[in-house]
């Protein structure tokens, strides 16, 4: 294939996964803003009220950047997850394998789309989260880019889990068991100095804590771990992450028999 | 001329070590209208699924149109289209767009999609639900649709599974007709079917596959050539109350008006109709009583089952 023709191939995924989650976005983009809209209300306005501050910020303002960043892991994870195991469930991923489409496009297509909705709903949240919370942005370039990282990461561990999937159940057990206390232990509604010192060094070997607290410090200014180690982190897991999932591609991993 | 198909020394072994394909060499020439015939896990599908990089085979080479599907492979995808025997599309996507995506993955920009499109849904009576979801087609139609996407990229081979399982009669019919136009385009079509009336009406070459090997590969008119003799039934105007007896000629009663006569191959059909009117019994019309290719197709396997258990 030529550049000209891969180009033409990763929009056409690209664009074919964008239109499937527009398709159905009740099922997609509506349930996250309504979970999201529900937090706020309660652990920001009515909780939230009599927590008072948190480290040195309003409990609202806390939470805001967390619930951001929560919106964009799951919904980017959930995207491919489903897209994909979708595709292999429907036997339709062989009109791709049937296709010269590079493997590395397939992966790249997928990923990329999966990251339209997972920041999609990010901004909408981030929209919603003006009506409860005033926040300024400390630093655009920290806070644009590790969102773009950690979209980019849960992608690709989406695509992992779809490729390894034999049923609906094994879709869910990940997001259902690792994703949602990683996220919620993660620092999204508290800071790892409220735990006593053992528990703060666990928390440390969640990689949600550092997407999570790197994402405040690009909105408020304030962290509780060093931002270079959450784009570091972040940085190398999607590196091997992305070698993973391309080499079941090439493989063709319970995609070819 | 590169063959448009080239298969040498293809070994298939499934987990479990099945072993579906048994070192199988194969050559299909350009223009070809070639069946791919054999019982139910013969290995047809397990071959069609090699061709098109859907099976993973164990060893052996498989080149199209002298492109390597190892070395080449991205040559060698773009001159096959291939329908498979299930549905394998978005059934929540419409056909229009499963065309239109299916051309992109090849590379072709969207306006020229967008045209090839409409003029595969068109011929193939699609047109008019090309915006209706996918789910909503009937089998029928499905089929047709399987068909027009695998030809969006303008392959040079074309290979159909099966595709006129489940099919009417008269829609089983312009398929062929559809079939026989891009043949005389010069598409290169490998066909496996069921339907040996099919193979017989459309393809000028066969392979008969059983048991992961080859057992027979020809043309089908020299494979006919083998069939020793045929069984002919004949419609009469007397009403006969026995069955006549003509030296030569094992002769059935069906009924009152009709005769089942076995012919061998070097008897004459003159010496018979002779016969019959010496006794006189007037023949009205005659027709072979069973399909040629299929008698012959369970002859060769059974021939080869019996093989199998000598060894």
């Amino acid at each position: 294939m030529t550049k000209r023709e891969k180009w033409i191939a990763f929009e056409t995924i690209v664009r074919r996964e964008i239109q499937r989650f527009l398709r159905i976005w009740p099922q997609t983009l509506l349930p996250p803003v309504i979970t999201i809209v529900l937090y706020f209300v309660i652990f920001g306005t009515l909780i939230g009220s009599r927590i008072g501050e948190m480290s040195g910020l309003p409990y609202i303002q806390f939470v805001a950047p967390g619930l951001i960043m929560m919106s964009v892991i799951t919904n980017s994870y959930s995207n491919v997850v489903s897209s994909f195991f979708g595709s292999k469930f429907q036997r339709n991923i062989e009109e791709l394998l049937v296709s010269p489409t590079p493997n590395w496009i397939i992966l790249l297509g997928f990923v990329i789309g999966s990251m339209c909705r997972g920041l999609g709903v990010g901004l909408i949240v981030t929209v919603l989260s003006l009506y409860f919370a005033d926040f300024s942005i400390h630093s655009l370039p920290i806070t644009v880019g590790i969102v773009l990282m950690t979209s980019l990461m849960f992608s690709l561990a989406g695509l992992i889990n779809a490729v390894f999937a034999r049923n609906f159940d094994d879709i869910s057990i990940i997001p259902t068991f690792v994703l949602t206390p990683l996220t919620y232990l993660g620092g999204v509604f508290y800071s790892i100095e409220l735990l006593g010192d053992f528990w703060s060094k666990v928390s440390m070997i969640n990689p949600v804590l550092y997407m999570v607290n790197a994402f405040r410090y690009g909105i408020a200014g304030i962290s509780d771990i060093p931002v270079y180690w959450a784009f570091t982190m972040v940085g190398l897991f999607s590196v091997v992450l992305f070698f993973v999932a391309l080499n079941l591609l090439e493989k063709g991993s319970r995609l070819r028999s | 001329m590169q063959p448009a198909l080239a298969i040498s020394q293809l070994n298939k072994t499934y987990e479990g070590d099945f072993q579906a394909l048994k070192g199988i060499s194969l050559e299909v020439q350009p223009g070809d209208f070639f069946a791919l015939l054999g019982p139910n896990g013969a290995g047809k599908s397990t071959t069609i699924g090699i061709i098109c990089s859907l099976v993973l085979k164990t060893s052996g080479r498989v080149s199209i149109f002298g492109c390597d599907i190892d070395t080449d492979f991205s040559q060698a995808k773009q001159y096959v289209g291939v329908v498979p025997q299930e549905f394998n599309f978005n059934q929540f996507e419409k056909p229009i767009d499963i065309l239109i995506n299916q051309a992109g993955y090849f590379g072709i920009p969207r306006e020229i999609a967008a045209e090839r499109a409409e003029k595969y849904l068109r011929q193939l009576g699609l047109w008019d639900k090309s915006h209706v979801p996918s789910r909503t087609l009937s089998g029928g139609m499905k089929r047709r649709l399987m068909i027009a996407r695998a030809l969006i990229h303008e392959p040079k081979l074309l290979v159909l599974d099966e595709p006129t399982a489940g099919v009417d009669i008269e829609l089983r019919r312009s398929m062929w007709e559809f079939l026989r136009e891009i043949n005389a385009q010069g598409t290169t079509i490998i066909l496996t079917t069921h339907y040996l009336e099919e193979a017989e009406s459309l393809c000028r070459n066969v392979a008969i596959i059983d048991h992961g090997q080859i057992i027979q590969n020809t043309s089908i008119r020299e494979l006919l050539q083998q069939l020793n003799k045929e069984l002919f039934v004949l419609d009469v105007r007397e009403q006969l109350s026995e069955c006549p007896s003509i030296e030569g000629y094992p002769i059935t009663l069906v009924d009152g008006h009709s005769l089942e006569v076995e012919v061998e191959k070097s008897q004459s059909i003159n010496a018979l109709f002779g016969a019959l009117s010496q006794a006189g019994i007037h023949v009205l019309s005659m027709r072979n009583k069973t399909n040629r290719l299929e008698e012959l197709f369970f002859d060769l396997v059974e021939k080869n089952l019996s093989g199998d258990k000598n060894d």
